[in-house]
């Protein structure tokens, strides 16, 4: 049992950050959260969309980065749009140089901002973000709080777990029991 | 879905999957004469067998690469949470896998004929029954891919978990060789179908259960 008795609600423009030492079970809530992990008891309600930036990035690694990204925006909604809206969350994300370059050779940090703009591109009113910050430089992790910020402000709602800081004013303390 | 099928073959492709099973196909048929020995009468009546095997080889190469990458890269669970189910995932991925394999299939076992000397009217019962009996090896394919994902050699753990039951799409196969074009060789036709059939409504259940097991 990692934890029990844990309840939380989050409105719309709310985010939730869980904090919490390594192993303590940060990552698996954002599974169960996501709908790939059963709890042994409870129920989660979520809004219809979700959207999730986890550990793997899930690109196939031959294919040029902007190729990868419109195979995912084309499984979601509206997909006509599916490469205008892979562009432009590569824009967001400040990607948009690199768009044409096979994801093989991207670095670490690339592809943790191209997993950011796959949950930009979604239009998921529920974003999940584990660790979304690992492997991101300064200017990165700057990008990637003003995104929040600006879904949030849109009504959206974001899930994060992370044990670095992160600003996300006005946010909803998840502490997990050790 | 079709997004999902042409990302699948484009895969099967460009990992040169397709290419390698083909050519380990031709290869094993090549062999058989070197085996057993040059005689034109004993490989005209083995021949449509040894293609059933050969093809029965084949479909087992590209087995470790069909699941396991993309459980391994998060590709399944970024499907799981876009709310697709798994099940259709993985009749996507039989799809895909039969498009990559069946007709290449069964255009190289024209080339085998060839070299084993097949008359004309056994190539024709093997064509049939390979149009018949790829679908549900492939589902079957796909079914084992599920099963083994995560585990410590996948691969050889697949061959045993596959072949007995590819059994008896093989028994059949080459049963509607050995009846001829008789009734004998229609009623191994017809049962060869069903067995087909049974696999490929079986398997997407299957893969998507142990894809969701795997996940967890």
């Amino acid at each position: 049992m990692l934890f029990d008795g844990l309840s939380f609600t989050l409105a719309a423009g709310a985010a939730g950050l869980v904090a919490g030492p390594n192993g303590v079970g940060k990552s698996s809530l954002i599974r169960i959260a996501a709908g790939l992990l059963r709890p042994d008891g409870g129920t989660i309600d979520h809004p219809p969309t979700r959207a999730l930036m986890a550990e793997t990035h899930a690109f196939d690694p031959a294919r040029r980065l902007i190729d990868a990204l419109a195979f995912w925006t084309s499984l979601d909604a509206d997909p006509s749009r599916a490469r205008a809206r892979a562009s432009d969350a590569l824009a967001a994300v400040e990607l948009s140089a690199i768009a044409e370059v096979p994801v093989r050779l991207l670095s670490t940090g690339q592809r943790r901002r191209a997993a950011l703009a796959r949950v930009v591109a979604s239009g998921a009113t529920l974003w999940l973000l584990d660790e979304p910050a690992n492997g991101l430089d300064v200017a990165s992790v700057a990008v990637l709080e003003r995104l929040i910020a600006r879904h949030r402000a849109e009504g959206g709602i974001a899930l994060v777990a992370t044990h670095m800081p992160l600003a996300l004013p006005n946010a909803h303390m998840i502490v997990l029991p050790c | 879905m079709l997004t999902l099928i042409l990302r699948d073959l484009r895969i099967g492709w460009a990992s040169g999957g397709i290419v390698n099973a083909l050519a380990f196909f031709l290869l094993v048929t090549i062999l058989f004469p070197f085996a057993v020995g040059p005689d034109t009468v004993l490989l005209a009546r083995i021949g449509g067998g040894v293609i059933w095997a050969a093809a029965l080889l084949a479909a087992l190469m590209p087995v470790e690469r069909l699941i396991g990458p993309d459980s391994d890269s998060g590709v399944l669970d970024q499907l799981a949470v876009r709310g697709m189910s798994l099940s259709s995932v993985a009749a996507a991925k039989i799809v895909a896998h039969w498009l990559g394999f069946g007709p290449p299939l069964m255009l190289a076992a024209v080339i085998a004929a060839g070299l084993l000397g097949l008359p004309l009217a056994t190539l024709a019962t093997v064509e049939m029954g390979l149009l018949i009996g790829t679908p549900g090896l492939a589902a079957l394919a796909v079914a084992t891919s599920a099963l083994v994902t995560g585990l410590r050699g996948a691969g050889s753990v697949a061959g045993l978990v596959m072949l007995p039951l590819a059994v008896p799409l093989l028994i059949f196969g080459a049963g509607s060789i050995a009846g001829g074009g008789g009734d004998a060789g229609t009623s191994a036709l017809k049962l060869l179908g069903a067995v087909s059939l049974l696999l490929l409504a079986g398997a997407p259940f299957v893969a998507g259960a142990a894809m969701r097991s795997a996940m967890e």
